[in-house]
């Protein structure tokens, strides 16, 4: 059988949590797993993956052309790679579903996004309509390009693997893009979409000083990361890479914390394979309250506080 | 400078759809079909873009059912100045219309291709990308900035944990996040304008494109549901809960 190359999500120095569970959706896939760490200096990572459970081998590619993850170079690596691999494997995430798209065009392949369940080899589950409906697909392609919803695999075990990593020539640059800068908001809570608990705001919070100031005494108290409706976001309450929905961030923690969110279905997209949904609304309609485990119905101005100071 | 954006018709943002009893797909009859919001925001990018004096010309470009000249004429009363239709009623998968964009950007050899990030249909996230590929060109995804000067493009992009710079080379593709901009209201006059406005129609032969798709849909049902829990009292209960019944916190 074919060995299948997951794309490591790494910061070149440590490995990012989801090519964990992306390594988990790769084996369900078929034969070898092997990792492909592109970057520069980035032999941490490299390290890092080659411990991973389950992984039998690791392609650490180390580059200049590499070092701010252009999709153009980061893709042209893996066709490059590609050769004698049965899937190529991505994280959904924004940097895999940036490159993915371009590997399977350049390999003329259709990919396939969002995987949530390996059915068989070609064969996959994965949410269409902001997750109103679960298409079975089936790939006719010989190579099956996918991204995987890290909710949908549990992640692999992150030490007690010895894999071998094998050091290859990074690609050339491709002339068409340049790195210019960043910002990274720093973050002093956990990543949304690693996170036990999020706490999230809607529309309802009504400024942005109104969403901070309630919302994130509940969420350290609760070492939970904060979350945010879509409509709260087009409104300026909070930063857009706290969208929680359809087009923003899928999350399925232990407990999930909807303050004066109303449950449009592309937040209920988001968020509804969370363990445990609490929602804290003053609409008894909302329907939030349709998939909450536990619903209080009051204005979240006095109940958020009121919370903290219960936990 | 012309840009070209691509539209795509799609059931509409507000309208929950419903798998069909058969398990062969999503009832689309008799529902309400917009324009792809995330394609409205690029038409309205190219837009301002030919407002500020940067683009001189607006092609939309829609792929798929004739019907999808009533997303064109919307593109075109948003500012667009002419349209092309793509007809064909066969299921077109993103490799598909990539390539048929492909064909039109050779023909029209346009600099700027503006597309939506996603479809709120088949949530893809591909086509962009794949026509930037296709086309060999460098690619600016999930854009919450677009400044083009000097045959280049500089994009802010909203990447995990906060956003990102880059400057591609033009020609390139630029897909639009929700940030990017608002788009404007429609008004009636423009709207009268754009029947006036030139409409192309081709179909996929005719650009030499094979549009077969390469993933077949075995099945369609509908997501496992969530049973509704209860309704809590007060605070006091709900930490309760929280503790003894459910051993979250």
């Amino acid at each position: 059988m074919a060995a299948v190359l997951v794309i490591a999500e790494h910061d070149h120095g440590t490995l990012k949590g989801a090519t964990l569970n992306t390594v988990t959706a790769a084996a369900q896939c078929g034969g070898d797993v092997h990792v492909l760490v592109a970057g520069q200096n980035a032999a941490g990572a490299a390290q890092a993956a080659a411990q991973i459970q389950g992984v039998a081998k690791v392609l650490h590619a180390d580059g200049a052309s590499l070092a701010e993850q252009l999709a153009e170079n980061v893709a042209a690596q893996v066709v490059a790679l590609s050769g004698g691999y049965s899937h190529l494997v991505f994280p959904a995430t924004a940097h895999g579903k940036n490159v993915a798209p371009r590997v399977a065009a350049l390999l003329d392949v259709a990919q396939i996004s969002d995987a949530t369940k390996v059915v068989a080899p070609d064969t996959f589950e994965r949410p269409i309509y902001a997750g109103n409906a679960i298409a079975t697909v089936q790939s006719a392609d010989k190579v099956k390009v996918i991204t995987v919803r890290t909710t949908g695999f549990d992640p692999a075990a992150a030490t007690g693997g010895s894999a071998s990593v094998e050091t290859i020539a990074a690609v050339a640059d491709s002339g068409r893009s340049a790195f210019v800068g960043a910002e990274i908001a720093k973050l002093d809570r956990p990543e949304l979409t690693v996170a036990k608990i999020i706490v999230s705001g809607g529309r309802a919070m009504g400024s942005s000083e109104k969403f901070a100031e309630v919302l994130t005494p509940l969420a350290d108290k609760l070492g939970a990361a904060l979350g945010a409706s879509r409509a709260a976001v087009d409104a300026g309450y909070a930063p857009n890479d706290w969208q929680v929905g359809q087009t923003g961030k899928i999350v399925a923690p232990q407990l999930y914390i909807a303050a004066g969110i109303s449950g449009a279905i592309q937040h209920l997209a988001g968020m509804k394979d969370s363990k445990v949904i609490v929602a804290i609304n003053k609409d008894p309609e909302a329907p939030i309250f349709a998939v909450a485990d536990y619903g209080l119905e009051a204005d979240l101005f006095s109940a958020v506080p009121e919370l903290v100071k219960a936990l | 400078m012309k840009a070209l954006v691509a539209v795509k018709r799609v059931v509409d943002y507000n309208v929950k759809v419903r798998v069909k009893s058969d398990g062969t797909g999503v009832d689309i009859a008799n529902v309400k079909m917009s324009m792809n919001p995330f394609d409205e925001i690029a038409v309205e990018e190219a837009v301002r873009l030919k407002e500020k004096g940067v683009v001189s010309e607006i092609v939309a470009v829609s792929c798929g059912v004739a019907q999808c000249q009533e997303t064109l004429r919307t593109a075109m009363a948003i500012g667009a100045d002419r349209a092309i239709l793509v007809e064909t009623a066969d299921e077109l998968q993103p490799l598909a219309v990539a390539k048929l964009l492909k064909a039109l950007l050779d023909k029209e050899q346009a600099q700027l291709v503006i597309l939506g990030k996603q479809a709120i249909d088949d949530d893809c996230n591909q086509t962009g990308q794949m026509l930037a590929a296709l086309a060999g060109l460098g690619q600016a995804t999930f854009a919450s900035k677009v400044e083009v000067a000097d045959g280049q493009a500089t994009v802010t992009r909203e990447i995990d944990g906060g956003l990102e710079t880059i400057r591609i080379k033009l020609p390139a593709v630029v897909t639009t996040d929700l940030r990017l901009n608002e788009p404007r209201y429609v008004t009636l006059p423009n709207i009268m304008k754009a029947k006036k406005k030139p409409l192309e129609i081709v179909k996929p032969a005719d650009l030499g494109v094979d549009v077969a798709p390469r993933i077949k849909t075995l099945k369609v049902a509908e997501p496992p549901k969530r049973g509704a829990g209860v309704k809590v009292p007060d605070v006091a209960t709900l930490v309760a809960k929280l503790k003894n019944e459910a051993k979250v916190i």
